[in-house]
């Protein structure tokens, strides 16, 4: 029975494929084949400013509240601004999943070409993913990972464990040399899935570099005020270290406050997410905040650029396959002195 | 007019505590305060064998006091709340929408003053619907303050747009530092302290005090004793409410900022710390030293454990169990 439920649903699948490709068979006769510049004559046409087929793109995101959140509806909305043959169904944001599903279906039911979502919860989100894909609009799944690749036609997020594995290998340089240095990890929210990752990518690293030892970890919440009590705590228990890695830029504001509070500068820190206020901090160099590790959140921006190539069954720029990539991974990039002015613009409030 | 309040309380023989003898100010070291000093002294023996050279620092006490401060001015306006037989589910909510409120103003150049005047007044006000909703508009205080908390959450959420408002206004921010320190006490623990001693003084020397242990151990007979129940009700949202306002200014000079998330479980741990301290849920009677002491019990754990790193769930599981244990030192002494 299950088995025959999991074929029926392969075969819709098959089904939407087929339908894609058609599309895309569509856009090759009806545009000119212009831009498939110096590659082979089989380079599909690729998504670009110009307008095309136009695309309705529902897009669901989690409640914004939180700075990097916020960000993500911004991105979003203002790209799909940026094009006249997009037009984008927005829905209010939740954290709560039911409502989140329901949000989901009533854009299934409106027949939008393609949904671009970001769940709050991957897993709970999953069938409503699996719903729309069967129904014949495909997926953007934003960040936050479905259970099964089923349940979407393209993944683009962020990279938690290469944001530790950056963290750590930055502090690992900056610290070379240094005979027993000690470092202090601000993680996150603990009951997250991506503050493991986070830690596993910066312990990972840190194994790199023997000289140094990780003396503490505290837990805060993504928000300034625990930022600053869990901060204030781990100032108190560790009276002397050389590096701090705080997961969130957030939280981070908290954390900057607790350590002027006391008055401490015998550390470097290093923050994560990529927040305006981080970048401004790291550009005026008054404080211990050296540097931060981004996830940007300008990926809710490609998120809509790969649902419009979607919806009109185009490929992208600077591959040769004819249609988009199954996942995109953003690179975590550290953001100090040196490079801040080219970030500057992508930070969030 | 102060013996009539204070009649239907020593009537009632079901919760109301005995109005106080002793007109001196010497606080009355009863076994339930006893137990839970007790209660303390043992954490302190933990934090200080566990790790003396952190724990037993002056630095720390600054430390544990001033992370006591935001919530415990909170549960002082809980603990009158409760006496009065109601509840506020709202204090969370109402200090993020102060804080969020008021540091939208600090954006606006409108200086120390501004922002502490907003904060206190975002606080009265939802303070103000709250208790006309539940003494004139008859709602059960529980639901009348589970619509504040999603009202004022909400509407903290859509000034902010989960932007992190960063306060520049150095005057606010140089009260959270060092230099700040009068005498070594952090001015966030004089405030905190003034609030203590005003909710004391006005729950143990005044008529509002004994109204509102009256109104909360049988509102029936306090109306008949002649006080206007209603009214005090809406005294005591108003008090909570104020409370609020002003953990709110005292966090916006903590964290530096105003963020839609300030206050996250205010409420359940206020309501913990009121509980712990001796406060009967169903009002008519509670202590203002109790609450305190619950407050610091809380802090003081969280304070050990970060030192001790330990991580989120060990915290979490212990916390609980640590209340479980206080609660039932607590019963068994209050027996004897």
């Amino acid at each position: 029975m299950a088995q025959q439920v999991h074929t029926t649903r392969r075969g819709l699948l098959f089904g939407t494929a087929a339908v894609s490709a058609g599309a895309l068979l569509t856009a090759c006769t009806s545009n000119d084949a212009g831009n498939s510049k110096g590659g082979s004559a089989e380079q599909a046409p690729l998504a670009d400013d110009k307008a095309g087929k136009h695309v309705t793109i529902g897009f669901a995101g989690p409640q914004a509240d939180h700075g990097w959140l916020n960000a993500i509806n911004v991105n979003a909305r203002d790209r799909a601004k940026k094009y006249k043959d997009v037009s984008l169904e927005i829905t209010e944001g939740s954290n709560d999943t039911a409502t989140q599903i329901g949000q989901v279906e009533t854009l299934i039911n409106k027949k939008v070409d393609v949904l671009v979502i970001l769940p709050a919860d991957g897993k709970a989100l999953t069938q409503v993913g699996l719903k729309a894909m069967r129904a014949g609009i495909p997926v953007v799944n934003l960040d936050r990972i479905f259970n099964t690749p089923q349940a979407y036609r393209c993944w683009i997020g962020g990279d938690n464990y290469g944001m530790g594995l950056n963290a750590g290998h930055y502090i690992g340089e900056k610290l070379k040399g240094k005979q027993n240095a000690r470092v202090v990890e601000l993680a996150g929210l603990d009951s997250l899935e991506l503050t493991k990752q986070r830690t596993k990518g910066f312990d990972d690293a840190l194994q790199n570099y023997p000289n140094i030892k990780k003396v503490a970890r505290q837990a805060a919440e993504f928000t300034v005020e625990s930022g600053q009590s869990k901060m204030a705590a781990l100032l108190q228990a560790n009276k002397h270290f050389d590096a701090l890695w705080n997961h969130d830029d957030d939280q981070g504001v908290g954390a900057l406050r607790a350590i002027e509070q006391v008055g401490r500068d015998d550390f470097f820190m290093v923050g994560g997410a990529g927040a305006l206020s981080a970048f401004q901090a790291i550009k005026a160099d008054s404080g211990v905040l050296k540097a931060t590790v981004l996830y940007p959140p300008t990926m809710a921006a490609s998120a809509i650029d790969l649902a419009r190539a979607l919806g009109q069954g185009k490929g992208i720029g600077g591959m040769a396959e004819f249609e988009i990539p199954s996942s995109v991974t953003l690179y975590s990039a550290v953001v100090d002195k040196e490079n801040v002015d080219r970030y500057m613009p992508t930070g969030f409030n | 007019m102060t013996q009539s309040a204070a009649a239907p309380a020593a009537e009632k023989p079901a919760h109301a505590a005995p109005p106080p003898r002793r007109p001196a100010l010497g606080l009355r070291l009863d076994v339930r305060t006893l137990s839970l000093l007790g209660v303390l002294a043992i954490l302190v023996l933990v934090g200080g064998v566990t790790k003396p050279d952190e724990f037993l620092a002056v630095s720390n006490l600054q430390l544990v006091l001033t992370q006591a401060s935001v919530i415990g001015v909170v549960t002082v306006g809980m603990t009158f709340v409760i006496i009065g037989g109601g509840i506020d589910l709202s204090v969370g909510a109402i200090v993020a929408l102060a804080s969020v409120w008021a540091t939208t103003v600090a954006t606006q150049d409108f200086g120390f003053t501004g922002v502490l005047f907003t904060a206190i007044m975002v606080g009265v006000g939802c303070g103000l619907v709250n208790g006309v909703l539940i003494a004139y508009g008859r709602m059960v205080p529980f639901i009348a303050t589970l619509a504040m908390f999603a009202s004022a959450r909400g509407l903290a959420l859509q000034i902010t747009d989960g932007r992190t408002q960063v306060v520049t206004i150095r005057g606010i921010l140089d009260l959270g530092n060092k230099d700040a320190y009068v005498l070594g006490v952090p001015p966030l623990v004089i405030v905190f302290a003034v609030v203590v001693v005003i909710g004391w003084l006005l729950l143990n020397r005044t008529t509002f005090g004994r109204r509102t242990v009256a109104t909360g151990g049988n509102p029936e007979a306090a109306r008949l004793a002649g006080i206007d129940v209603r009214r005090q009700r809406l005294y005591l949202y108003l008090l909570s409410g104020l409370c609020c306002g002003i953990a709110a200014f005292l966090l916006i000079v903590l964290s530096g900022s105003g963020q839609n998330t300030n206050g996250n479980l205010y409420e359940l741990d206020a309501i913990a710390a009121a509980i712990i301290g001796g406060t009967l849920l169903s009002g008519g009677r509670g202590t203002i030293t109790g609450s305190v002491l619950g407050v610091l019990i809380f802090t003081t754990i969280t304070n050990i454990f970060a030192l001790n790193d330990l991580q989120s769930a060990t915290q979490q599981i212990a916390k609980g169990a640590i209340i479980i244990a206080a609660v039932l030192v607590q019963r068994r002494t209050a027996h004897e």
